[in-house]
């Protein structure tokens, strides 16, 4: 699966909270977490973001609660892939179980990259390329299982799926 | 090749492999799924999205209405009934209601649901306490819930396991939530992220069940995965005559590779407080001392059961709380609640004016029973103390063991306990 996108940059231990503020969670629509999504850190983001676009994030991204309507948010406002140097754990998972794909990128690249330049995400070999300069970064690939997960398009279906086939 | 570590073995039996490296993505069979009146309701409606007629195994799935029942309002009373009405539907052995029920990871031992070499996930995130019965325990999400009561499943990337060796006698007063505190205070908050955390030496041996549950209970309070004590003589005997099955007890490998090993000499250390706001800002009880409270709460998964109960009746028996504070007491579940009873223990926090609770996590998450105003501070025995944790976003939260909280709440500032009991 390869992704192209815009990155819209952030930085170390993003919470939950700045993801989707806890004053919106009484819906689980996406769209209409979307609308919120990091309004308390960027307020630009929700209105700006183009569908496809990357978020490139810092250390511990995701952390505080469990709440599975960051990564609904993050997805919801069109997001094609989390990149971050590491992600708290929930959000990891959850992240993956509804269908996001999200991507342990190493040290250098949060570094290198500035804002609105665009990246090529190869999610099975975990190699993501600066499309200006053409430099690489290895992160770690995406297991195939994962891979599955997602490209089923979330836990759910994959369960579904192998429902069928039981 | 080098040996595996506990909780290695124990998702490579899960995962019916020989055996699996840290990193490696493995989906495991279940033991128990967990989920309570906050998660469930989403995990329930993603779970009816598949259509089916039946769960896994309706003995394996645990319901549990605890974080806002007694029901606290109308949106919480509608969770309620939604986690009640589908145990009955689905024939759910395990769901405990109002009356029987208790703050999940106490009830969960407790009724002998936790058994050693078990994979337990739970929708949410204090699920790791089961790690002090030797079982790999450990928080998911909703979707994660849904998943296993449909297939019985779970996929996780094998943690690697950082070692904790305590050596030394605890002095008086210094128990499983000092250990921790100290620990969560030496590696940060982030500490042991995606790490599993093995506690051994000779103190954990000599400590006990419910002070291995405090410190299990707190691992994600470093980010960890799970943290586990292997089995032994004392898990095998509180084991006794509350779980039925069979089971089997998992080992590390004396050859076992850990990412990396702490030693800490635990002999003079001082019960712990931990400051706002985040539980790894732990200092020895003699830095907070003369910080005035407004409330106290005893209670939790972190430090609600018996021996819990008991160290708070030791200080207060025959004391007040001080005028100026709220002592709030919840026996973590209604077992405890009885058989503290039995004990005298409540006559002796009613004698003192505490007021006491019906099992409830209530407080701890700032739910209900116990609210903060703004300005207030409060010194409980949770295991979290973030801003606004307990009510205002201006309210704050110390952290401590029940003999600290019940000597403070007597002295109406923090306090050593020696300095109430003489
Ligand atoms: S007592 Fe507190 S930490 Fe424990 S399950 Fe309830 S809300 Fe969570």
């Amino acid at each position: 699966m390869i992704i192209e996108g815009k990155v819209w940059l952030f930085g170390d231990n993003v919470d939950t909270d700045a993801i989707i503020p806890a004053r919106y969670l009484s819906s689980t629509d996406p769209v209409e977490l979307a609308r919120h999504c990091m309004e308390d850190i960027s307020p630009e983001f929700a209105g700006d973001v183009q569908e496809g676009d990357l978020i490139v994030g810092g250390n511990n991204f995701g952390c505080g609660s469990s709440r599975e309507h960051a990564p609904l948010a993050i997805k919801g406002a069109g997001v094609s892939c989390v990149v971050a140097r590491s992600f708290a754990r929930i959000f990891y998972r959850n992240a993956i179980n509804i269908g996001l794909p999200i991507l342990e990128c190493p040290d250098e690249l949060a570094h290198a990259l500035s804002p609105g330049e665009s990246l090529r995400v190869d999610l099975h070999r975990g190699l993501i390329t600066r499309l200006s300069d053409g430099s690489c970064f290895q992160a770690a690939p995406f297991p195939p299982f994962m891979g599955e997960i997602i490209r089923q398009g979330g836990l759910i279906e994959y369960v579904r799926e192998r429902i069928k086939n039981i | 090749m080098t040996g595996q570590t506990m909780v290695e073995k124990i998702l490579a039996r899960g995962a019916g492999k020989e055996r699996v490296q840290p990193g490696e993505l493995v989906n495991v069979k279940v033991d128990l799924a967990l989920g309570n009146d906050i998660t469930a309701p989403v995990a329930i409606k993603e779970f009816t999205r598949l259509g089916l007629k039946r769960v896994f195994d309706p003995d394996r799935v645990v319901l549990v209405p605890d974080h806002f029942t007694p029901n606290r309002d109308i949106a919480a009373a509608e969770q309620a009934q939604l986690l009640r009405r589908f145990a009955g539907d689905y024939g759910i052995k395990h769901y405990f209601e109002v009356g029987r029920m208790g703050v999940e990871h106490a009830l969960l031992p407790e009724q002998g649901l936790v058994r050693p070499g078990d994979i337990i996930i739970g929708a949410d995130s204090h699920t790791c306490t089961y790690g002090a019965l030797g079982a790999f325990a450990t928080g998911v999400g909703s979707t994660d819930l849904a998943a296993a009561m449909a297939l019985g499943e779970a996929w996780f990337k094998v943690p690697s396991t950082i070692r904790f060796v305590f050596e030394g006698t605890l002095p008086p007063w210094v128990g499983g939530k000092d250990l921790i505190l100290y620990t969560i205070g030496q590696i940060g908050v982030e500490g042991a992220r995606y790490r599993a955390m093995a506690f051994c030496g000779p103190t954990i041996n000599n400590l006990s069940m419910d002070g291995r549950l405090t410190m299990a209970n707190m691992a994600i309070e470093a980010g960890g995965k799970c943290g586990y004590m292997e089995p032994d003589q004392i898990t095998f005997s509180y084991l006794e005559g509350r779980t039925g099955g069979p089971f089997s007890a998992v080992y590390g490998d004396p050859d076992a590779e850990y990412e990396q090993t702490y030693h800490f000499d635990v002999s003079r250390l001082q019960p712990q407080v931990a400051f706002p706001p985040a539980p790894d800002n732990s200092r020895p009880v003699a830095e907070a001392s003369g910080i005035q409270i407004d409330q106290v709460v005893i209670g939790s998964c972190t430090n609600g059961r018996l021996e819990d109960l008991r160290a708070a009746a030791l200080v207060l028996k025959g004391r007040r709380v001080h005028p100026r504070v709220r002592l709030l007491i919840i026996p973590a579940t209604q077992l405890i609640y009885r058989q503290a009873l039995e004990e005298g223990l409540l006559a002796t926090f009613i004698e003192a004016e505490a007021a006491v609770s019906t099992p409830t996590c209530g407080p701890c998450l700032g739910g209900h029973m116990g609210i903060l105003a703004r300005g207030e501070k409060a010194l409980a025995t949770t295991n979290r103390n973030f801003v606004g944790r307990m009510g205002h976003a201006e309210s704050e939260v110390y952290l401590c063991n029940p003999a600290v909280a019940a000597a403070s709440a007597v002295a109406g500032q923090i306090v050593h306990p020696e300095e109430v009991v003489r």
